[in-house]
């Protein structure tokens, strides 16, 4: 019922794993698309760049010589699209085997002394309530099935509350929690819950971060060590994962002296 | 009406998809899910029992209408042996309902659990299709409920085009609401069984062909893991009804009590638990075991007296057998042979399964005549199924194969059987069904469901 190309049919010796990722025009989760596409997944690409999304979808494609992602343009913080556009994707995929939520907005209020609480409404808007628009209806539908993943972006900034970014840091503070809460509620229905929590990744979002960035990654490796993580079906991983060691130890310093800290 | 999200398989559990599941209990609730189909821009599927081996009864992110409330048995006649049905009625419900009082249904599948409207969507046949064609032959009359809302009456004298399309038209002009089937007279609850060994396949098709007009049934196992001189060897069982007179006291033999299958084998070990014993056997080496040992059982001649329910029902004797296939569940190929290219066309099947090493742990052949459905796949010939276990490592290499096999059942004038086969492409399906066929096809489809809201996985992959 759809205008969309169509992907091959799935069959017991050529079946198909689906997955949709929520903000795939760029960075890590156009990275994620080409490495799950050249693992056989059909996929849905979700974002609000119609032209990039387009592109990668044709990249994909054509690379894989048959159909293989389809795009869907939409913005997180329409809300009340969300459940159409799920049951829509859903048909045309055939399934829904995986979810991947990475749309992200990261604005910065331009140093220590400096507030904005519209930026911090639209990280809020787009990295929270964005990722709970789309993962309360999926979670509902895993649950029901006794099947599926979930894959969340959270970072190594939702961590601790530090001095530069207040907002951003609130965002994914509560969007991991949030997927910890559903892998709390869905693992005993069989549903995996993957927390992924990167730290730096040489993306256009980098560009926007204040200060050194050690340790970046390119969103390639980034997209492989959550490719590696789905596989397992874990629960948690820093990448690179290096940065779990980092946060250990940042997690642990007292607020006596975090307070007093310039970074 | 509820709808639940849930995850749906096949019945060789190696196909799974997610659909929302409504269960309706009348026409009027049939009708208000196309309704709420089309709102929601998903298509729509009828499941009976989910006793394909394929995406027969699958529609992944659809709405999947489970139609097993629809279960009474809303008359029967006992003097004219006519029953009508909701069509969730199950093929157990209607012989036990029938089989006290001398009757039988005329065509059964190998399963009991099948629905009816399952049954005649996919135009079953038994061990009988020489001589009573399939299943659709019986069916007096039949009401089915249209996408567009039309209740539809056929018989077939009375809208005859859709009644020769609906049987076997796989759910994707209508959803059956109630059928009127014809039951066979029977004089005792026993057949008599003769059973003889065939040493290669073309002993196998020749007391196929010469053994089925002397009987009511005929049914070959074949030994698909041995090939050279014995290629196809196997074990032919051949059965006919009683006549009156011959059964000194068919009351009793008709008996339920004296149908039923046991639960217990030796009255001891449920059997409901075999399934996990024999798992560890569901290997090629196990299999082939199998396989030897049953021929060599096979090899004394004898003939005996079986009931019926015994007879037919094979797949239900160990309950979830189908679950010991393991992880990756099974798939089964059917391919259905004019009676003169037969043996040339499956003596290349079974030594490119042989030789690729994937061999069929089960074969089974029948004899088969031709019919007037539409979307038929009877020949004047025979059949051959063969089961395969699915792993994770074979799935390539397998469909490769299978793909194989299906160009040279379409170049020895082969057609194939959708309540089985998994792996057929639309190019395939055309190539048999023909393109007129098709299009007739299509045309009444589109003259049913204008909108295009009956689809399946099967329809998608054979029609798309």
């Amino acid at each position: 019922m759809s205008d969309l190309p169509k992907l091959a049919p799935a069959t017991p010796l050529s079946p198909r794993r689906r997955g949709i990722i929520v903000g795939a025009s760029e960075g890590i989760g156009a990275a994620l698309a080409r490495k799950l596409a050249k693992e056989g997944y059909a996929l849905a690409l979700v974002a609000r760049q119609k032209d990039k999304l387009n592109a990668l979808c044709v990249e994909i494609n054509s690379s894989s010589n048959e159909t293989r992602a389809l795009s869907y343009v939409h913005d997180v913080s329409n809300y009340d699209e969300v459940p159409d556009l799920l049951r829509k994707i859903i048909a045309d995929l055939g399934g829904l085997d995986t979810v991947v939520f990475m749309a992200g907005v990261n604005y910065p209020p331009g140093g220590a002394d400096k507030y904005n609480f519209e930026n911090d409404r639209k990280m809020i808007e787009v990295n929270l309530i964005g990722g709970m628009a789309w993962l309360t209806p999926v979670a509902e539908m895993f649950q029901n099935a006794k099947a599926g993943q979930i894959v969340g972006i959270g970072s190594v900034a939702g961590d601790r509350g530090r001095i530069g970014n207040p907002g951003y840091n609130t965002s994914k503070a509560g969007f991991a929690t949030y997927l910890e809460a559903l892998r709390n509620r869905l693992t005993r229905y069989g549903v995996n819950v993957l927390t992924v929590k990167p730290g730096f990744v040489k993306t256009e979002m980098l560009k926007a971060a204040q200060g050194a960035t050690p340790f970046a990654i390119s969103p390639e490796k980034a997209a492989d060590d959550i490719y590696a993580a789905m596989r397992k079906r874990k629960q948690l991983i820093y990448t690179a994962s290096l940065w779990r060691w980092i946060m250990l130890v940042i997690q642990h310093v007292p607020s006596v002296i975090f307070r007093r800290m310039s970074f | 009406m509820q709808k639940n999200f849930t995850q749906l398989e096949n019945f060789g559990h190696s196909l799974s998809a997610p659909a929302y599941l409504i269960q309706p209990r009348s026409a009027e609730e049939i009708y208000s899910a196309f309704q709420q189909a089309k709102k929601m821009g998903v298509t729509v599927t009828a499941r009976g029992a989910g006793r394909s081996y394929n995406d027969a009864a699958l529609s992944g992110g659809g709405i999947v209408l489970d139609m097993s409330a629809m279960n009474q048995i809303l008359e029967w006649d006992p003097v004219t042996g006519q029953i009508r049905c909701e069509s969730g009625v199950t093929l157990e419900q209607v012989w036990q309902h029938v089989e006290p009082s001398g009757w039988w249904p005329a065509v059964v599948s190998g399963t009991m659990k099948t629905t009816l409207g399952g049954c005649l969507a996919a135009n079953i046949h038994g061990k009988n299709n020489f001589k009573m064609g399939p299943i659709g032959e019986h069916v007096v009359e039949f009401t089915a409920v249209l996408p567009t809302g039309a209740e539809v009456i056929c018989t077939p004298k009375k809208n005859a085009d859709l009644f020769y399309a609906m049987i076997g038209g796989y759910g994707m002009l209508g959803i059956f609401t109630s059928i009127t089937m014809q039951m066979k007279r029977i004089y005792s609850g026993l057949l008599s069984v003769d059973a003889f060994p065939v040493r290669n396949l073309h002993e196998q098709l020749t007391a196929l062909h010469d053994g089925a007009p002397k009987h009511d049934y005929i049914v070959g196992w074949l030994d698909t893991m041995t090939g050279g001189s014995s290629l196809g060897r196997g074990q032919i069982h051949a059965a006919r009804y009683l006549h009156e007179g011959e059964d000194p006291n068919p009351q009793e033999t008709m008996k339920l009590k004296n149908q039923i299958l046991p639960p217990r084998i030796f009255g001891v070990f449920p059997k409901g638990m075999l399934h996990y014993f024999m798992r560890p056997f569901g290997n090629n080496l196990g299999w082939w075991g199998v396989n030897t040992a049953k021929y060599i059982a096979s090899l004394r001649k004898h003939t005996f007296r079986q009931p019926h329910a015994a007879f037919h029902f094979l797949l239900d004797y160990v309950p979830n057998w189908e679950l010991s296939y393991g992880r990756g569940g099974l798939i089964q190929y059917q391919s259905f042979l004019p009676k003169e290219t037969a043996e040339t066309a499956w003596m290349e099947l079974l030594q490119l399964s042989i030789k690729n090493r994937l061999p069929s742990y089960l074969g089974v052949t029948k004899r088969h005549r031709p019919d007037n459905f539409l979307l038929t796949h009877a020949v004047d010939g025979f059949s051959l199924a063969m089961d395969f276990k699915v792993t994770d490592g074979n799935r390539a290499k397998l469909r490769s194969m299978l793909l194989d096999f299906d160009k040279i059942v379409l170049a020895n004038r082969g057609r194939f059987y959708f309540a089985k086969n998994s792996e057929t492409t639309s190019e395939t399906a055309l190539a048999f069904y023909g393109k007129e066929t098709v299009d007739k096809f299509k045309k009444l489809k589109k003259r049913c469901d204008p909108n295009g809201l009956l689809e399946s996985d099967l329809y998608r992959r054979i029609f798309g």
